[in-house]
Protein backbone atom coordinates (compact mmCIF):
# COMPACT_ATOMS: atom_id res chain seq x y z
CA UNK A 1 0.00 0.00 0.00
CA UNK A 2 2.69 2.49 1.01
CA UNK A 3 4.95 1.36 -1.83
CA UNK A 4 2.11 1.81 -4.25
CA UNK A 5 1.37 5.35 -3.08
CA UNK A 6 5.05 6.30 -3.26
CA UNK A 7 5.42 4.83 -6.73
CA UNK A 8 2.37 6.69 -7.91
CA UNK A 9 3.75 9.92 -6.46
CA UNK A 10 7.01 9.43 -8.35
CA UNK A 11 5.10 8.85 -11.59
CA UNK A 12 3.49 12.24 -11.15
CA UNK A 13 6.75 14.16 -11.39
CA UNK A 14 7.22 13.92 -15.19
CA UNK A 15 3.55 14.66 -15.77
CA UNK A 16 3.78 17.76 -13.59
CA UNK A 17 6.88 18.91 -15.45
CA UNK A 18 5.15 18.44 -18.78
CA UNK A 19 2.21 20.44 -17.53
CA UNK A 20 4.32 23.32 -16.21
CA UNK A 21 6.20 23.41 -19.49
CA UNK A 22 3.03 23.35 -21.55
CA UNK A 23 1.24 25.96 -19.53
CA UNK A 24 4.27 28.21 -19.54
CA UNK A 25 4.97 27.72 -23.24
CA UNK A 26 1.38 28.24 -24.23
CA UNK A 27 1.06 31.50 -22.39
CA UNK A 28 4.41 32.78 -23.58
CA UNK A 29 3.51 32.10 -27.19
CA UNK A 30 0.44 34.22 -26.79
CA UNK A 31 2.14 36.77 -24.58
CA UNK A 32 3.94 38.82 -27.21
CA UNK A 33 1.51 41.67 -27.12
CA UNK A 34 1.25 41.88 -23.34
CA UNK A 35 3.57 44.85 -23.06
CA UNK A 36 1.76 46.76 -25.76
CA UNK A 37 -1.51 45.93 -24.10
CA UNK A 38 -0.19 47.15 -20.77
CA UNK A 39 0.97 50.38 -22.40
CA UNK A 40 -2.37 50.85 -24.12
CA UNK A 41 -4.09 50.46 -20.79
CA UNK A 42 -2.09 53.35 -19.35
CA UNK A 43 -2.89 55.49 -22.39
CA UNK A 44 -0.76 58.01 -24.25
CA UNK A 45 1.77 57.42 -27.00
CA UNK A 46 4.34 54.71 -26.52
CA UNK A 47 7.84 54.73 -27.94
CA UNK A 48 9.76 51.60 -28.93
CA UNK A 49 12.25 52.31 -26.11
CA UNK A 50 9.50 52.22 -23.53
CA UNK A 51 8.27 48.91 -24.89
CA UNK A 52 11.77 47.45 -24.83
CA UNK A 53 12.28 48.69 -21.29
CA UNK A 54 9.06 47.11 -20.17
CA UNK A 55 9.97 43.84 -21.93
CA UNK A 56 13.29 43.84 -20.11
CA UNK A 57 11.58 44.56 -16.81
CA UNK A 58 9.28 41.59 -17.30
CA UNK A 59 12.16 39.44 -18.56
CA UNK A 60 10.50 38.95 -21.94
CA UNK A 61 13.70 39.68 -23.89
CA UNK A 62 15.55 36.55 -22.75
CA UNK A 63 15.45 33.16 -24.54
CA UNK A 64 12.43 31.01 -23.89
CA UNK A 65 14.19 28.26 -21.97
CA UNK A 66 15.90 30.76 -19.66
CA UNK A 67 12.54 32.36 -18.97
CA UNK A 68 11.00 28.98 -18.26
CA UNK A 69 13.73 27.91 -15.84
CA UNK A 70 13.62 31.27 -14.04
CA UNK A 71 9.87 30.97 -13.77
CA UNK A 72 10.09 27.41 -12.49
CA UNK A 73 12.69 28.38 -9.88
CA UNK A 74 10.50 31.18 -8.63
CA UNK A 75 7.48 28.90 -8.70
CA UNK A 76 9.28 26.46 -6.40
CA UNK A 77 9.62 29.30 -3.89
CA UNK A 78 5.94 30.13 -4.14
CA UNK A 79 6.61 33.20 -6.28
CA UNK A 80 4.29 33.22 -9.25
CA UNK A 81 5.04 36.75 -10.30
CA UNK A 82 2.73 39.73 -10.25
CA UNK A 83 -0.51 40.28 -12.08
CA UNK A 84 -0.05 42.42 -15.20
CA UNK A 85 -3.31 44.16 -14.45
CA UNK A 86 -3.46 44.80 -10.72
CA UNK A 87 0.27 44.61 -10.01
CA UNK A 88 -0.42 42.46 -6.95
CA UNK A 89 1.40 39.17 -6.33
CA UNK A 90 -0.34 36.32 -8.16
CA UNK A 91 0.01 33.94 -5.26
CA UNK A 92 -1.82 36.11 -2.73
CA UNK A 93 -4.50 37.07 -5.27
CA UNK A 94 -5.04 33.40 -5.87
CA UNK A 95 -5.19 32.52 -2.17
CA UNK A 96 -7.70 35.30 -1.55
CA UNK A 97 -10.10 33.74 -4.11
CA UNK A 98 -9.85 30.23 -2.72
CA UNK A 99 -12.26 30.40 0.25
CA UNK A 100 -15.20 31.37 -2.00
CA UNK A 101 -14.48 28.50 -4.39
CA UNK A 102 -14.04 26.07 -1.51
CA UNK A 103 -17.34 27.07 0.07
CA UNK A 104 -19.15 26.70 -3.26
CA UNK A 105 -17.48 23.32 -3.85
CA UNK A 106 -18.35 21.96 -0.40
CA UNK A 107 -21.97 23.12 -0.48
CA UNK A 108 -22.63 21.80 -3.98
CA UNK A 109 -20.99 18.46 -3.21
CA UNK A 110 -23.12 18.10 -0.09
CA UNK A 111 -26.27 18.92 -2.05
CA UNK A 112 -25.29 16.44 -4.75
CA UNK A 113 -24.67 13.67 -2.23
CA UNK A 114 -27.94 14.38 -0.44
CA UNK A 115 -29.89 14.28 -3.71
CA UNK A 116 -28.19 11.71 -5.88
CA UNK A 117 -27.42 8.84 -3.50
CA UNK A 118 -30.89 8.34 -1.97
CA UNK A 119 -32.67 8.98 -5.27
CA UNK A 120 -30.29 6.69 -7.14
CA UNK A 121 -30.88 3.89 -4.65
CA UNK A 122 -34.62 4.47 -4.61
CA UNK A 123 -34.71 4.42 -8.38
CA UNK A 124 -32.74 1.15 -8.48
CA UNK A 125 -34.88 -0.55 -5.86
CA UNK A 126 -38.04 0.44 -7.75
CA UNK A 127 -36.63 -0.45 -11.14
CA UNK A 128 -39.09 0.14 -14.00
CA UNK A 129 -41.78 1.44 -11.67
CA UNK A 130 -43.28 4.93 -11.74
CA UNK A 131 -40.75 6.38 -9.28
CA UNK A 132 -37.89 5.06 -11.37
CA UNK A 133 -39.23 6.64 -14.57
CA UNK A 134 -39.82 9.99 -12.89
CA UNK A 135 -36.32 10.04 -11.40
CA UNK A 136 -34.70 8.95 -14.65
CA UNK A 137 -36.59 11.54 -16.67
CA UNK A 138 -35.57 14.25 -14.22
CA UNK A 139 -31.98 13.12 -14.45
CA UNK A 140 -32.15 13.11 -18.24
CA UNK A 141 -33.48 16.67 -18.29
CA UNK A 142 -30.81 17.78 -15.85
CA UNK A 143 -28.20 16.23 -18.10
CA UNK A 144 -29.44 18.11 -21.14
CA UNK A 145 -29.53 21.58 -19.60
CA UNK A 146 -26.39 23.66 -20.02
CA UNK A 147 -25.40 25.09 -16.65
CA UNK A 148 -25.50 28.67 -17.85
CA UNK A 149 -29.14 28.19 -18.77
CA UNK A 150 -29.89 26.63 -15.37
CA UNK A 151 -28.13 29.56 -13.68
CA UNK A 152 -30.17 32.10 -15.59
CA UNK A 153 -33.44 30.23 -15.02
CA UNK A 154 -32.80 29.99 -11.28
CA UNK A 155 -31.77 33.62 -11.22
CA UNK A 156 -34.92 34.63 -13.07
CA UNK A 157 -37.34 32.69 -10.89
CA UNK A 158 -35.76 32.77 -7.45
CA UNK A 159 -33.83 36.02 -7.46
CA UNK A 160 -35.82 38.27 -9.78
CA UNK A 161 -39.44 37.01 -9.54
CA UNK A 162 -39.53 35.68 -6.00
CA UNK A 163 -36.73 37.81 -4.62
CA UNK A 164 -35.58 35.06 -2.26
CA UNK A 165 -31.91 35.30 -3.05
CA UNK A 166 -29.58 38.08 -4.16
CA UNK A 167 -29.10 38.35 -7.95
CA UNK A 168 -25.42 39.09 -7.54
CA UNK A 169 -23.48 37.71 -4.61
CA UNK A 170 -21.91 40.68 -2.92
CA UNK A 171 -20.40 38.63 -0.13
CA UNK A 172 -19.50 35.04 0.59
CA UNK A 173 -22.52 33.98 2.62
CA UNK A 174 -24.88 31.04 2.83
CA UNK A 175 -27.66 33.00 1.20
CA UNK A 176 -25.62 33.98 -1.79
CA UNK A 177 -24.07 30.54 -2.19
CA UNK A 178 -27.53 29.00 -2.58
CA UNK A 179 -28.22 29.62 -6.27
CA UNK A 180 -24.75 28.87 -7.66
CA UNK A 181 -24.50 25.69 -5.61
CA UNK A 182 -27.97 24.52 -6.65
CA UNK A 183 -26.99 25.10 -10.29
CA UNK A 184 -23.91 22.94 -9.90
CA UNK A 185 -25.76 20.34 -7.85
CA UNK A 186 -28.46 19.95 -10.53
CA UNK A 187 -25.91 19.10 -13.20
CA UNK A 188 -23.89 16.80 -10.96
CA UNK A 189 -26.86 15.02 -9.39
CA UNK A 190 -28.32 14.33 -12.82
CA UNK A 191 -25.10 12.65 -13.86
CA UNK A 192 -24.45 10.75 -10.62
CA UNK A 193 -27.97 9.55 -10.08
CA UNK A 194 -27.62 7.39 -13.18
CA UNK A 195 -24.30 6.00 -12.02
CA UNK A 196 -25.51 5.27 -8.51
CA UNK A 197 -28.59 3.59 -9.93
CA UNK A 198 -26.55 1.45 -12.31
CA UNK A 199 -24.12 0.43 -9.59
CA UNK A 200 -26.83 -0.47 -7.12
CA UNK A 201 -28.74 -2.45 -9.77
CA UNK A 202 -25.57 -4.30 -10.57
CA UNK A 203 -25.00 -5.16 -6.91
CA UNK A 204 -28.61 -6.15 -6.34
CA UNK A 205 -28.40 -8.74 -9.12
CA UNK A 206 -25.54 -10.55 -7.40
CA UNK A 207 -25.93 -13.90 -5.73
CA UNK A 208 -25.12 -12.78 -2.23
CA UNK A 209 -28.21 -10.54 -2.18
CA UNK A 210 -30.38 -13.54 -3.03
CA UNK A 211 -28.48 -15.60 -0.45
CA UNK A 212 -29.09 -13.02 2.23
CA UNK A 213 -32.77 -12.95 1.30
CA UNK A 214 -32.96 -16.76 1.52
CA UNK A 215 -31.40 -16.69 4.96
CA UNK A 216 -34.07 -14.20 6.04
CA UNK A 217 -31.86 -11.16 6.37
CA UNK A 218 -33.93 -8.01 6.25
CA UNK A 219 -33.69 -6.20 2.90
CA UNK A 220 -32.78 -2.93 4.58
CA UNK A 221 -29.90 -4.65 6.38
CA UNK A 222 -28.53 -6.13 3.16
CA UNK A 223 -28.92 -2.76 1.56
CA UNK A 224 -27.11 -0.83 4.26
CA UNK A 225 -24.43 -3.34 5.13
CA UNK A 226 -23.51 -4.83 1.77
CA UNK A 227 -24.94 -3.05 -1.24
CA UNK A 228 -24.09 0.43 -0.01
CA UNK A 229 -20.59 -0.61 0.90
CA UNK A 230 -20.00 -2.16 -2.49
CA UNK A 231 -21.40 0.88 -4.28
CA UNK A 232 -19.06 3.16 -2.37
CA UNK A 233 -16.24 2.76 -4.89
CA UNK A 234 -18.34 4.26 -7.68
CA UNK A 235 -19.60 7.04 -5.50
CA UNK A 236 -16.11 7.94 -4.33
CA UNK A 237 -14.78 8.02 -7.88
CA UNK A 238 -17.56 10.35 -8.91
CA UNK A 239 -17.06 12.62 -5.94
CA UNK A 240 -13.31 12.91 -6.39
CA UNK A 241 -13.78 13.72 -10.06
CA UNK A 242 -16.21 16.50 -9.24
CA UNK A 243 -14.09 17.81 -6.41
CA UNK A 244 -11.34 18.23 -8.98
CA UNK A 245 -13.40 20.34 -11.31
CA UNK A 246 -15.13 22.23 -8.50
CA UNK A 247 -11.87 23.26 -6.85
CA UNK A 248 -10.91 24.82 -10.13
CA UNK A 249 -13.95 26.94 -9.74
CA UNK A 250 -16.61 26.66 -12.31
CA UNK A 251 -15.86 29.47 -14.66
CA UNK A 252 -19.34 29.88 -16.06
CA UNK A 253 -21.39 29.64 -12.88
CA UNK A 254 -18.99 31.80 -10.90
CA UNK A 255 -19.05 34.49 -13.58
CA UNK A 256 -22.83 34.51 -13.88
CA UNK A 257 -23.41 34.90 -10.16
CA UNK A 258 -20.38 37.17 -9.77
CA UNK A 259 -19.10 34.69 -7.22
CA UNK A 260 -15.61 35.91 -6.40
CA UNK A 261 -13.80 32.60 -6.77
CA UNK A 262 -10.95 31.09 -8.72
CA UNK A 263 -13.03 30.36 -11.83
CA UNK A 264 -14.24 33.93 -12.21
CA UNK A 265 -10.69 35.09 -11.63
CA UNK A 266 -9.55 32.92 -14.55
CA UNK A 267 -12.23 34.23 -16.90
CA UNK A 268 -11.43 37.83 -15.96
CA UNK A 269 -7.73 37.14 -16.42
CA UNK A 270 -8.34 35.73 -19.89
CA UNK A 271 -10.38 38.73 -20.90
CA UNK A 272 -7.64 41.05 -19.61
CA UNK A 273 -4.85 38.84 -21.01
CA UNK A 274 -3.33 38.66 -17.55
CA UNK A 275 -0.95 35.79 -18.28
CA UNK A 276 0.65 35.26 -14.84
CA UNK A 277 -2.82 34.70 -13.36
CA UNK A 278 -3.83 32.34 -16.17
CA UNK A 279 -0.61 30.37 -15.70
CA UNK A 280 -1.18 30.09 -11.99
CA UNK A 281 -4.70 28.90 -12.63
CA UNK A 282 -3.72 26.28 -15.18
CA UNK A 283 -0.99 25.02 -12.85
CA UNK A 284 -3.41 24.84 -9.96
CA UNK A 285 -5.89 22.86 -12.02
CA UNK A 286 -3.24 20.45 -13.19
CA UNK A 287 -1.93 19.86 -9.68
CA UNK A 288 -5.45 19.28 -8.39
CA UNK A 289 -6.26 16.86 -11.15
CA UNK A 290 -3.12 14.88 -10.73
CA UNK A 291 -3.56 14.72 -6.95
CA UNK A 292 -7.22 13.81 -7.23
CA UNK A 293 -6.34 10.93 -9.54
CA UNK A 294 -3.74 9.76 -7.06
CA UNK A 295 -6.16 9.90 -4.13
CA UNK A 296 -8.78 8.04 -6.18
CA UNK A 297 -6.40 5.25 -7.13
CA UNK A 298 -5.10 4.86 -3.61
CA UNK A 299 -8.55 4.91 -2.06
CA UNK A 300 -9.78 2.30 -4.56
CA UNK A 301 -7.16 -0.07 -3.31
CA UNK A 302 -8.08 0.67 0.23
CA UNK A 303 -11.82 0.21 -0.33
CA UNK A 304 -11.88 -2.66 -2.77
CA UNK A 305 -10.13 -5.79 -1.54
CA UNK A 306 -10.16 -7.28 -5.07
CA UNK A 307 -7.98 -4.49 -6.44
CA UNK A 308 -5.90 -4.46 -3.25
CA UNK A 309 -5.13 -8.16 -3.29
CA UNK A 310 -4.92 -8.54 -7.04
CA UNK A 311 -2.37 -5.80 -7.42
CA UNK A 312 0.08 -6.53 -4.59
CA UNK A 313 3.61 -5.63 -5.45
CA UNK A 314 6.15 -8.36 -5.85
CA UNK B 1 -38.36 -24.39 -22.24
CA UNK B 2 -38.51 -20.64 -22.22
CA UNK B 3 -35.84 -19.86 -24.80
CA UNK B 4 -38.17 -19.18 -27.77
CA UNK B 5 -40.23 -16.87 -25.58
CA UNK B 6 -37.13 -14.91 -24.56
CA UNK B 7 -36.11 -14.61 -28.19
CA UNK B 8 -39.55 -13.32 -29.14
CA UNK B 9 -39.53 -10.80 -26.29
CA UNK B 10 -36.11 -9.65 -27.40
CA UNK B 11 -37.31 -9.28 -30.99
CA UNK B 12 -40.20 -7.08 -29.87
CA UNK B 13 -37.77 -5.04 -27.80
CA UNK B 14 -35.39 -4.74 -30.72
CA UNK B 15 -38.18 -3.58 -33.02
CA UNK B 16 -39.26 -1.01 -30.49
CA UNK B 17 -35.71 0.28 -30.21
CA UNK B 18 -35.49 0.44 -34.01
CA UNK B 19 -38.68 2.52 -34.23
CA UNK B 20 -37.30 4.86 -31.58
CA UNK B 21 -34.01 5.04 -33.44
CA UNK B 22 -35.70 6.10 -36.68
CA UNK B 23 -37.84 8.65 -34.88
CA UNK B 24 -34.92 10.39 -33.17
CA UNK B 25 -32.78 10.09 -36.26
CA UNK B 26 -35.56 11.84 -38.18
CA UNK B 27 -35.66 14.67 -35.60
CA UNK B 28 -31.89 14.99 -35.66
CA UNK B 29 -31.82 15.10 -39.46
CA UNK B 30 -34.42 17.87 -39.40
CA UNK B 31 -32.24 19.85 -36.98
CA UNK B 32 -29.22 19.37 -39.18
CA UNK B 33 -31.19 20.43 -42.26
CA UNK B 34 -32.45 23.52 -40.43
CA UNK B 35 -28.89 24.37 -39.52
CA UNK B 36 -27.77 23.96 -43.14
CA UNK B 37 -30.58 25.94 -44.72
CA UNK B 38 -31.01 28.43 -41.87
CA UNK B 39 -30.35 31.44 -44.09
CA UNK B 40 -33.09 30.43 -46.53
CA UNK B 41 -35.87 29.68 -44.04
CA UNK B 42 -35.69 32.59 -41.63
CA UNK B 43 -38.61 35.04 -41.86
CA UNK B 44 -36.44 38.13 -41.22
CA UNK B 45 -32.81 39.05 -41.72
CA UNK B 46 -31.23 37.98 -38.40
CA UNK B 47 -28.70 40.82 -38.57
CA UNK B 48 -30.94 43.67 -39.74
CA UNK B 49 -31.22 46.26 -37.00
CA UNK B 50 -34.36 48.33 -36.56
CA UNK B 51 -34.13 50.39 -33.42
CA UNK B 52 -37.79 51.40 -33.74
CA UNK B 53 -38.71 47.76 -33.10
CA UNK B 54 -36.29 47.33 -30.23
CA UNK B 55 -37.24 44.93 -27.38
CA UNK B 56 -40.69 43.98 -28.63
CA UNK B 57 -42.33 41.26 -26.55
CA UNK B 58 -43.34 38.06 -28.38
CA UNK B 59 -46.15 38.75 -30.89
CA UNK B 60 -47.58 37.04 -33.99
CA UNK B 61 -45.11 38.93 -36.20
CA UNK B 62 -42.10 38.23 -34.00
CA UNK B 63 -43.11 35.23 -32.01
CA UNK B 64 -39.94 35.21 -29.91
CA UNK B 65 -39.88 39.02 -29.72
CA UNK B 66 -37.02 41.26 -30.78
CA UNK B 67 -33.72 42.11 -29.11
CA UNK B 68 -32.26 45.45 -28.08
CA UNK B 69 -31.34 46.28 -31.70
CA UNK B 70 -34.76 45.30 -33.01
CA UNK B 71 -33.48 42.07 -34.59
CA UNK B 72 -35.99 39.23 -34.80
CA UNK B 73 -35.11 36.72 -32.08
CA UNK B 74 -36.71 33.74 -33.86
CA UNK B 75 -34.60 34.34 -36.98
CA UNK B 76 -31.52 34.63 -34.82
CA UNK B 77 -32.32 31.39 -33.00
CA UNK B 78 -32.73 29.58 -36.33
CA UNK B 79 -29.49 31.00 -37.69
CA UNK B 80 -27.90 30.17 -34.34
CA UNK B 81 -28.51 26.51 -35.14
CA UNK B 82 -26.03 26.92 -37.98
CA UNK B 83 -23.30 27.91 -35.55
CA UNK B 84 -24.20 25.44 -32.78
CA UNK B 85 -25.31 22.29 -34.56
CA UNK B 86 -22.93 22.52 -37.50
CA UNK B 87 -19.85 23.34 -35.38
CA UNK B 88 -20.66 20.58 -32.92
CA UNK B 89 -20.99 17.99 -35.67
CA UNK B 90 -17.70 19.08 -37.22
CA UNK B 91 -16.07 18.94 -33.78
CA UNK B 92 -17.36 15.47 -32.96
CA UNK B 93 -16.49 14.10 -36.41
CA UNK B 94 -12.94 15.45 -36.35
CA UNK B 95 -12.16 14.33 -32.79
CA UNK B 96 -13.68 10.90 -33.19
CA UNK B 97 -11.82 10.22 -36.45
CA UNK B 98 -8.52 11.54 -35.12
CA UNK B 99 -8.91 9.77 -31.76
CA UNK B 100 -9.90 6.50 -33.40
CA UNK B 101 -6.98 6.56 -35.82
CA UNK B 102 -4.38 7.34 -33.13
CA UNK B 103 -5.94 4.91 -30.66
CA UNK B 104 -6.06 2.08 -33.18
CA UNK B 105 -2.47 2.65 -34.28
CA UNK B 106 -1.32 2.80 -30.64
CA UNK B 107 -3.16 -0.37 -29.76
CA UNK B 108 -2.00 -2.22 -32.85
CA UNK B 109 1.65 -1.25 -32.90
CA UNK B 110 2.16 -0.75 -29.17
CA UNK B 111 5.69 -0.05 -27.95
CA UNK B 112 7.12 3.48 -28.05
CA UNK B 113 4.37 5.15 -30.10
CA UNK B 114 1.82 3.76 -27.70
CA UNK B 115 3.50 5.02 -24.56
CA UNK B 116 4.33 8.44 -26.01
CA UNK B 117 0.81 9.04 -27.34
CA UNK B 118 -0.81 7.76 -24.17
CA UNK B 119 1.35 10.09 -22.03
CA UNK B 120 0.29 12.99 -24.27
CA UNK B 121 -3.31 12.00 -23.79
CA UNK B 122 -2.69 11.85 -20.01
CA UNK B 123 -1.55 15.45 -20.10
CA UNK B 124 -4.57 16.45 -22.19
CA UNK B 125 -6.81 14.64 -19.75
CA UNK B 126 -5.07 16.18 -16.74
CA UNK B 127 -7.04 19.33 -17.40
CA UNK B 128 -10.76 19.51 -16.92
CA UNK B 129 -12.48 20.30 -20.20
CA UNK B 130 -13.26 23.92 -19.85
CA UNK B 131 -9.92 24.90 -18.34
CA UNK B 132 -7.96 23.70 -21.31
CA UNK B 133 -10.48 25.26 -23.61
CA UNK B 134 -10.13 28.53 -21.73
CA UNK B 135 -6.36 28.38 -22.01
CA UNK B 136 -6.44 27.66 -25.74
CA UNK B 137 -9.05 30.30 -26.34
CA UNK B 138 -6.84 32.71 -24.40
CA UNK B 139 -3.89 31.72 -26.54
CA UNK B 140 -5.57 31.81 -29.94
CA UNK B 141 -8.14 34.44 -29.12
CA UNK B 142 -11.91 34.08 -29.25
CA UNK B 143 -13.81 32.79 -32.26
CA UNK B 144 -15.87 29.75 -33.07
CA UNK B 145 -13.09 27.86 -34.87
CA UNK B 146 -10.71 28.39 -31.95
CA UNK B 147 -13.34 27.17 -29.52
CA UNK B 148 -13.75 24.07 -31.69
CA UNK B 149 -9.98 23.52 -31.71
CA UNK B 150 -9.86 23.93 -27.93
CA UNK B 151 -12.54 21.33 -27.35
CA UNK B 152 -10.99 19.02 -29.95
CA UNK B 153 -7.69 19.00 -28.07
CA UNK B 154 -9.33 17.87 -24.86
CA UNK B 155 -11.78 15.38 -26.31
CA UNK B 156 -9.72 13.23 -28.68
CA UNK B 157 -8.11 11.14 -25.87
CA UNK B 158 -11.53 9.75 -25.01
CA UNK B 159 -11.85 8.17 -28.45
CA UNK B 160 -8.20 7.19 -28.53
CA UNK B 161 -8.68 5.24 -25.33
CA UNK B 162 -11.82 3.46 -26.47
CA UNK B 163 -10.20 2.57 -29.81
CA UNK B 164 -6.96 1.47 -28.17
CA UNK B 165 -8.69 -0.73 -25.63
CA UNK B 166 -10.84 -2.39 -28.28
CA UNK B 167 -7.87 -2.89 -30.58
CA UNK B 168 -5.84 -4.48 -27.80
CA UNK B 169 -8.68 -6.86 -27.09
CA UNK B 170 -9.09 -7.78 -30.77
CA UNK B 171 -5.38 -8.20 -31.37
CA UNK B 172 -5.35 -11.40 -29.39
CA UNK B 173 -8.48 -12.85 -30.95
CA UNK B 174 -8.43 -15.92 -33.16
CA UNK B 175 -9.69 -14.29 -36.34
CA UNK B 176 -6.88 -11.73 -36.25
CA UNK B 177 -4.37 -14.55 -35.83
CA UNK B 178 -6.02 -16.36 -38.75
CA UNK B 179 -5.83 -13.25 -40.93
CA UNK B 180 -2.18 -12.90 -40.03
CA UNK B 181 -1.54 -16.50 -41.04
CA UNK B 182 -3.35 -15.84 -44.29
CA UNK B 183 -0.74 -13.20 -44.96
CA UNK B 184 -2.56 -9.91 -44.33
CA UNK B 185 -0.22 -6.99 -43.75
CA UNK B 186 -0.73 -4.38 -41.05
CA UNK B 187 -2.73 -1.97 -43.21
CA UNK B 188 -5.11 -4.70 -44.39
CA UNK B 189 -5.41 -5.98 -40.86
CA UNK B 190 -6.36 -2.61 -39.42
CA UNK B 191 -8.68 -1.57 -42.24
CA UNK B 192 -10.42 -4.90 -42.85
CA UNK B 193 -10.45 -6.60 -39.49
CA UNK B 194 -9.92 -4.19 -36.65
CA UNK B 195 -11.65 -0.95 -37.68
CA UNK B 196 -14.98 -2.51 -38.69
CA UNK B 197 -15.11 -4.26 -35.33
CA UNK B 198 -14.40 -1.23 -33.17
CA UNK B 199 -16.67 1.22 -34.97
CA UNK B 200 -19.71 0.31 -32.84
CA UNK B 201 -18.34 1.51 -29.48
CA UNK B 202 -16.80 4.56 -31.19
CA UNK B 203 -20.12 5.48 -32.77
CA UNK B 204 -21.91 5.16 -29.41
CA UNK B 205 -19.27 7.33 -27.71
CA UNK B 206 -19.57 9.93 -30.46
CA UNK B 207 -23.37 10.03 -30.41
CA UNK B 208 -23.45 10.43 -26.63
CA UNK B 209 -20.82 13.14 -26.94
CA UNK B 210 -22.78 15.44 -29.26
CA UNK B 211 -25.01 16.90 -26.54
CA UNK B 212 -22.14 17.51 -24.13
CA UNK B 213 -19.97 19.10 -26.78
CA UNK B 214 -22.80 21.34 -27.90
CA UNK B 215 -23.24 22.58 -24.34
CA UNK B 216 -19.51 23.12 -23.87
CA UNK B 217 -19.24 24.99 -27.15
CA UNK B 218 -22.19 27.20 -26.23
CA UNK B 219 -20.60 27.67 -22.79
CA UNK B 220 -17.40 28.97 -24.37
CA UNK B 221 -19.43 31.35 -26.53
CA UNK B 222 -21.32 32.39 -23.43
CA UNK B 223 -18.03 33.37 -21.80
CA UNK B 224 -17.07 35.32 -24.92
CA UNK B 225 -14.46 32.78 -26.01
CA UNK B 226 -16.43 31.21 -28.86
CA UNK B 227 -18.62 32.87 -31.47
CA UNK B 228 -18.27 36.65 -31.28
CA UNK B 229 -21.15 39.10 -31.52
CA UNK B 230 -22.90 40.03 -33.76
CA UNK B 231 -22.79 36.40 -35.00
CA UNK B 232 -25.98 34.71 -33.83
CA UNK B 233 -25.07 31.72 -31.68
CA UNK B 234 -27.13 30.39 -28.80
CA UNK B 235 -24.46 30.80 -26.14
CA UNK B 236 -23.57 34.37 -26.99
CA UNK B 237 -27.23 35.33 -27.52
CA UNK B 238 -27.91 34.21 -23.95
CA UNK B 239 -24.88 36.05 -22.72
CA UNK B 240 -26.06 39.19 -24.52
CA UNK B 241 -29.58 38.92 -23.12
CA UNK B 242 -28.45 38.18 -19.60
CA UNK B 243 -28.30 41.80 -18.41
CA UNK B 244 -31.91 42.27 -19.55
CA UNK B 245 -33.14 39.09 -17.88
CA UNK B 246 -35.39 41.02 -15.52
CA UNK B 247 -37.30 43.00 -18.14
CA UNK B 248 -36.92 41.04 -21.39
CA UNK B 249 -36.64 37.40 -20.35
CA UNK B 250 -37.42 36.07 -23.86
CA UNK B 251 -33.97 37.17 -25.01
CA UNK B 252 -32.49 34.48 -22.75
CA UNK B 253 -35.32 31.97 -22.79
CA UNK B 254 -35.60 31.56 -26.58
CA UNK B 255 -32.01 30.51 -27.28
CA UNK B 256 -31.99 28.62 -23.97
CA UNK B 257 -34.98 26.52 -24.92
CA UNK B 258 -33.52 26.00 -28.40
CA UNK B 259 -30.28 24.60 -27.04
CA UNK B 260 -32.11 22.49 -24.46
CA UNK B 261 -34.37 20.87 -27.06
CA UNK B 262 -31.49 20.28 -29.44
CA UNK B 263 -29.36 18.68 -26.74
CA UNK B 264 -32.34 16.56 -25.64
CA UNK B 265 -32.83 15.33 -29.21
CA UNK B 266 -29.20 14.37 -29.66
CA UNK B 267 -29.01 12.79 -26.19
CA UNK B 268 -32.11 10.69 -26.85
CA UNK B 269 -30.64 9.68 -30.19
CA UNK B 270 -27.37 8.77 -28.46
CA UNK B 271 -29.14 6.69 -25.81
CA UNK B 272 -31.12 4.89 -28.48
CA UNK B 273 -28.05 4.16 -30.56
CA UNK B 274 -26.41 2.74 -27.43
CA UNK B 275 -29.41 0.52 -26.72
CA UNK B 276 -29.51 -0.54 -30.36
CA UNK B 277 -25.86 -1.54 -30.34
CA UNK B 278 -26.12 -3.33 -27.00
CA UNK B 279 -25.83 -7.08 -27.67
CA UNK B 280 -28.20 -7.73 -24.74
CA UNK B 281 -30.98 -6.21 -26.85
CA UNK B 282 -30.17 -8.02 -30.07
CA UNK B 283 -32.95 -10.23 -31.33
CA UNK B 284 -30.92 -12.72 -33.29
Amino acid sequence: MKHYAVRRLLQLIPILFAITFLSYGMMRLAGSDVVEQKMENTGGTVSQEMIDAAREELGLDKPFIVQYVTWLGKLAQGDMGVSYVSGKPVFSTFVSKLPATLLLAVVSILLTVIVSIPLGIWSAVNQNKAADYVIRTASFIGNSLPNFFVSLLLMYFFAIRLNWFPVISRDVSLQSVALPSVTLAIAMSAKYLRQVRATVLDELSKDYVLGAKARGVKFSTTMMKSVMKASLVTIITLLTLSIGSLLGGTAIVESIFMWDGVGKMAVDAINMRDYPIIQAYVMWMAVIYVLVNLVTDVSYRYLDPRIRLGGTEQ
Amino acid sequence: MNRPVTVRVQKVKKNRIRTRLFFFLFLAVILVLVSFFADQIVPYDPYAQDLGLSRQPPSPAHFMGTDQYGRDVFSRVVVGAKASVFSTLVLVCVTSVFGTVTGTLCGYFGREIDSVVMRISDVCLAFPGLVFALAIAALLGGGMSNAVIALAVISWPKYARVARGQTLALKNSDFVAAAKLAGDNSAQMILRHILPNILGPILVTAMLDIGTMMMELAGLSFLGLGAQPPVAEWGNMMSGGRSMLQTYPWLVLSPGVAIFLTVVTFNLLGDTVRDYMDPKNSGS
